[in-house]
Formats: C-alpha cells, sequence, structure tokens
C-alpha cells in the first residue's frame, strides 16, 4: 500500500476511498517503474562484478607484477598491462592537452560571440560530432589524417628532431607511417570535444548575465570578461567537464584500435606505434582463450575502476556548482 | 584591472586614431587574440566534420550499386557481393536493442522524475545512470559477454540486442527524467484533485506533456547504438551469410563489417566497407538532426 502515501499528500484531508482504476495497476505501475530504476543500478554492479570475476585468475596468478610488468606474451602465457595502461593515459593526456583548449574556444564562441542566428547551427554542427560512429573516425584517421601526418608532421619534426636530446626521442619516428600513439591522441581530441564543449556552454549559460554585462558596463574587454569573470565563475565545473571528456577517452575503443598502431612494446617516441587498454580488448578478444581472456578481462576490470574513479569525480565536480 | 580603465586624455590633437582607439594597445590585442582564436577552433570543429563527410561521400558513392542492397557480403577472395545481411543484421540489432530498452528507460526515469525524486536511492540511480552514459562501450561488451555469450554457448543476436539495450538505457532515463521534471506540477495536482491515482496522472498527464522530449530520447538513443562497434564484436560478431532466424550464432551487421573489411587486403571488401560507413553515418546523422528538430524548444543531452 505504499502506493497510497503520494494520494495521501495530494488530498490528505480525505480518505481514499473512492478509486477509479484498479488500486493493483497502481501499485504495478509503482513496482515496475521502481524496478527498471533499480535494473539500471544492478547493471552497473553487474559490470564490475564480471570485471571482477573474469579477471580473478590473471590477478592471482601474476598479483601486483600484472600491473607494472609490460610482458605481453601469447605463446608463454605471461601477461602484463603496464604498455596498455601507459598507452591509455598518454593518449587520453594528449586529448585533454589538443582538446580542451579547443572545446573551451568553442563553448566561449557559442556564448560570448556568437551572433544569435548562427546560435543554433553551429551548435548542432559540434553535437553532431558527437553522433559520428567512432569506428568511421576510426577510418578517417587511418586512411586519410594518418598519410597526411606522416608526410607534414612526422618526416619533417623527425628530421629537425634526430640527434637533439630529449625531443629528439620524444618526436622522433623510426617509420613515419602516421600511426601512433600521438595520432591516437589527436583522434581522440576531437572525439571528445562536443561532450566538453556542450557542458561547457552550458556552465558558462548559467552564469547570471548580470555578472558579464556589470563587468562590461565597466570597459572590460571580451577577453577580460572571459578571463576575469566567467572563468572563475565556472571553476571547478569546468574541471568536472574536462574531466567528463578524460572518461570518454579513456575507454574509447575502435577510433584508437584503427590508429594507435597495436603494437606491445614501450617507446620514448609518441610517433611510434602502441597499444591502449581498449584497443588491446577489441583486438585479442575474440582469439583469446584460457588465460589470456582473464588478462584481457583484468585489463578491463582495470579500465573499468579507472574511469569509474575519474566519472565519479567528474559528477561530483559538475554537481557542485549547479547547487551553489 | 584599474590601471586599465584610465582614460586617456590626451592632450596632442585627434589625429588619426589607433585601431584599439582608447584602449591600452595590450588590452586590444588580447580581447583580438581570444575572439579570432575562439572563431578558429570554431570553424575547425566544423572543418573536422565537413571532411569527414566529405572523404565519406568521395569513398563512399563510389561503392553505392543496387547489389550493395540485394547480395550478402562476399567470401574472402570472391568477387561483387554486397551487404545486405549487414544492413537488415543491424537493423533488427538496433530495434532490438531500443525495444529493450525503451520500456525499462522510460519507467526507470518516471521513476526518478514523479517516485524517487529527490530521495537517497533516487539520487544513487541517478548518479549510477550518469556514469553508465559514459561508461566504455567496450566493457559493456565484455559483461555481455560472460552474461549470455558463454552461459548461452555461442555468439547470438540476442547478446548483441541486450549490449545495445544496455547503452541505450541510460540516455533515455536521462532525458525521460529531464522531460518530466518540465511539466508543471500545476498538471499533476489537477489530476490528483480529480482522484486519479498516481499511475493515471503519470500516464495520462505527465507522459503526454512531455511526449515530444520522450520520443527525441529514443531516437537519440538509437542514434547512439546504431553506430557502437565495440559492444557487438563480442556479442553478435559478424559473418557473410544471412543469419538463423533465431539470431544464434553470430549477426551480419554494419559496424563490425565495416570494421574487419576496411582493414582488409581485398579490394571489393575495402569498397563495401565505404559504402556501409556512407550509409551508417549518413543515417545517423539524420536521425539526429531529425530528432533535435523534434525536439524545437531546447535541448536534450
Amino acid at each position: 500500500m505504499v502506493a497510497l502515501s503520494h494520494e495521501r499528500l495530494v488530498s490528505s484531508a480525505d480518505a481514499p476511498a473512492r478509486r477509479s482504476s484498479p488500486p493493483s495497476f497502481d501499485a504495478l505501475f509503482r513496482l515496475a517503474s521502481l524496478a527498471s530504476a533499480l535494473l539500471v543500478l544492478i547493471v552497473l554492479l553487474g559490470i564490475i562484478g564480471s570485471m571482477i570475476y573474469g579477471g580473478m585468475p590473471a590477478f592471482r596468478e601474476f598479483g601486483l607484477g600484472f600491473i607494472t610488468s609490460s610482458v605481453w606474451n601469447v605463446n608463454e602465457d605471461q601477461y602484463g598491462a603496464w604498455v596498455a595502461i601507459v598507452g591509455t593515459l598518454t593518449t587520453a593526456l594528449i586529448a585533454l592537452v589538443i582538446g580542451v583548449p579547443l572545446s573551451l574556444g568553442i563553448a566561449i564562441f557559442l556564448t560570448q560571440l556568437c551572433p544569435p542566428w548562427l546560435k543554433r547551427p553551429v551548435a548542432t554542427t559540434i553535437e553532431l560530432l558527437a553522433a559520428v560512429p567512432s569506428i568511421i573516425y576510426g577510418m578517417w584517421g587511418l586512411f586519410v589524417f594518418a598519410p597526411l601526418f606522416a608526410n607534414y608532421v612526422q618526416i619533417p619534426v623527425s628530421n629537425i628532431v634526430e640527434g637533439m636530446p630529449i625531443i629528439g626521442t620524444i618526436l622522433y619516428a623510426r617509420t613515419p607511417s602516421g600511426v601512433g600513439i600521438l595520432t591516437a591522441g589527436i583522434i581522440l581530441a576531437i572525439m571528445i570535444i562536443p561532450f566538453i564543449a556542450s557542458i561547457a556552454r552550458d556552465i558558462l549559460d548559467q552564469i547570471p548575465s548580470v555578472l558579464r554585462e556589470s563587468a562590461y558596463g565597466i570597459g572590460c574587454t571580451t577577453w577580460e570578461v572571459v578571463r576575469n569573470v566567467l572563468l572563475p565563475q565556472a571553476g571547478v565545473s569546468i574541471i568536472g567537464a574536462v574531466m567528463l571528456g578524460l572518461g570518454r577517452a579513456l575507454g574509447e575503443t575502435m577510433a584508437v584500435t584503427f590508429v594507435v598502431g597495436n603494437a606491445n612494446r614501450l617507446s620514448g617516441s609518441l610517433f611510434d606505434p602502441g597499444s591502449t587498454i581498449a584497443s588491446r580488448i577489441a583486438n585479442e578478444f575474440n582469439e583469446a582463450i584460457g588465460l589470456q581472456l582473464n588478462a584481457l578481462m583484468a585489463l578491463g576490470c582495470i579500465l573499468f575502476l579507472v574511469t569509474f574513479a575519474v566519472l565519479v569525480l567528474a559528477r561530483l565536480l559538475v554537481s557542485r556548482v549547479k547547487v551553489g | 584591472m584599474d590601471t586599465a580603465l584610465q582614460h586617456r586624455a590626451s592632450p596632442e590633437p585627434m589625429t588619426a586614431p589607433a585601431p584599439w582607439g582608447r584602449v591600452r594597445r595590450s588590452r586590444h590585442v588580447a580581447d583580438r587574440a581570444l575572439k579570432i582564436i575562439c572563431t578558429l577552433f570554431t570553424v575547425l570543429g566544423a572543418f573536422v566534420l565537413g571532411w569527414i563527410l566529405l572523404m565519406l561521400l568521395v569513398e563512399g558513392i563510389g561503392g553505392l550499386s543496387p547489389a550493395v542492397f540485394t547480395e550478402t557480403t562476399p567470401g574472402p577472395g570472391s568477387q561483387g557481393g554486397g551487404i545486405a545481411n549487414a544492413i537488415v543484421g543491424s537493423l533488427i540489432l538496433t530495434v532490438l536493442g531500443i525495444v529493450v530498452a525503451t520500456p525499462i528507460g522510460v519507467l526507470a526515469g518516471t521513476y526518478l522524475a514523479e517516485y524517487g525524486k529527490n530521495s537517497k536511492l533516487a539520487e544513487v540511480i541517478r548518479f549510477v545512470n550518469d556514469i553508465l552514459l559514459a561508461a566504455p562501450s567496450i566493457l559493456i561488451g565484455l559483461f555481455v559477454y560472460m552474461l549470455m555469450v558463454q552461459p548461452m554457448g555461442g555468439y547470438s543476436g540476442w547478446a548483441g540486442g541486450v549490449a545495445l539495450a544496455i547503452i541505450a538505457v541510460p540516455v533515455i532515463v536521462r532525458t525521460t527524467e529531464d522531460m518530466l521534471r518540465l511539466v508543471p506540477g500545476s498538471l499533476r495536482e489537477a489530476g490528483a484533485a480529480l482522484g486519479a491515482p498516481m499511475s493515471t496522472v503519470i500516464i495520462k498527464i505527465s507522459w503526454k506533456a512531455a511526449r515530444a522530449g520522450m520520443v527525441t530520447g529514443v531516437l537519440l538513443a538509437t542514434a547512439r547504438i546504431a553506430g557502437e562497434t565495440a559492444p557487438l564484436l563480442f556479442t553478435a560478431l559478424n559473418n557473410n551469410f544471412w543469419f538463423n532466424p533465431n539470431l544464434m550464432g553470430g549477426v551480419a551487421n554494419l559496424p563490425v563489417m565495416i570494421y574487419q573489411f576496411a582493414l582488409s587486403p581485398y579490394e571489393n571488401w575495402r569498397e563495401l566497407a565505404w559504402a556501409g560507413a556512407l550509409i551508417i553515418t549518413m543515417s545517423i546523422l539524420a536521425l539526429s538532426v531529425v530528432a533535435r528538430l523534434l525536439l524545437r524548444k531546447d535541448k536534450v543531452r
């Protein structure tokens, strides 16, 4: 009879004596919606549970060494996650370094500079970037972007930096094929732009226009308004938006699989091929048996924990400002 | 900023004014730089979208022929062929995913907006839903592999449909809740005042008022899952045949077909991959645009 409580709220004086539809349907409807809502919770728990269950044999076999070892040898059944973890973090970091300024620029353009008639089309165009399937980004990256990148960036840069200390390692391409960690980072940057930009736009839109107008009123330029009024106001929620983008970048699979090169090798150079957790799972899972399967599951488990932490942080940062 | 506000009481006669007027030059430059950079970034974003579409048109149009829509995917090394089985398979998987996801998503969203509201449980579910919304789709594929493919003893279209449904549910939950929250409380009160029970108020009043937004949510979810590849890799798989009517043993579908064919050494496979990429991207973009037009008022995410 939980269903009654809400009716009572509305008509508390009236005893619920008459009812137009049988009470069973009302209770059933409430139960069904509660069950559906709980299902969302159960699915998340199920994902965590299945990753841990599937990855357990690998964790038990290799212990902590699974994370720190960079061996991935199917023939000898030795697996370590280090290369994939480093690849995942590096590509995601590159994506943020490139993607965040671009997204903020787009958000500022949409909220501050754009003439009103242009707002809708531009916003829709940027949002459509999110609708393009990730596999299409992969094809674009591999067949269109990578050759151009190899010819006009990798080869010239490699020629310039060859022999230099540090930079000569980081930016030297042994085989300038266009695919590699940096290419994957750039593609990821493009893919996270619509997410960060649209949240940043919402945040900027929520800032009371009084603040902006008073700043303009005392003679501030647009730059000063953005730098001294809008960004401090938006503050942590911008960081939350960035974290959300990071969550996307960490788990992106298909586009990265196309352009990352899929090599199990730790390399000092950003131009060299590598692999990420998601790309390795996508590549090997269907042929994997036995311990390899468990190792891939364990990789998935690590990926899940990392993205989970990032997304929780993002959510906390974004929501705190909305309340305050 | 105080120094920046000093007016220049210029004693010298007003000759041709500098382009930065009475504003200090560095301020003018910073302002111009911001405007130009932000505009450039936006143009760059639009440019990339245009470039991708252009690439698809250039590469894909050549591969489009009637055979693409009537013949099944060719085996390794054979000539010609089409992608009819992949197109139909994709449609079936997407429809299956949406049919499973819509009732669950709508009901869960209804729970959050109408029953749970600000209760602890509702807060937790909202939180979890937001995380599922952004969870890596490949992990959902792994989960469904463990949940359905292993116990059922093989790849199946059902597993693929469930994987897609898990991706679609959070989208629908989110939009449904957002839309229901826009329905004014006075409408519900009016319904309750007439003696209607809660369920009737929700179905006859809240859902009706929020219908356009909820349909948009379902369309956006469809657009989202139609192009998903990663969760299908381990669930529906892909093959070169028409699938079994009971959907067991792998179902051909466009995204995985594109993935396998695009990286293959066969010329006709690659052509078919481009044709498939063109078809799927255009359908998804069209669906997204229609969904946005449907909701004239304002945004859903």
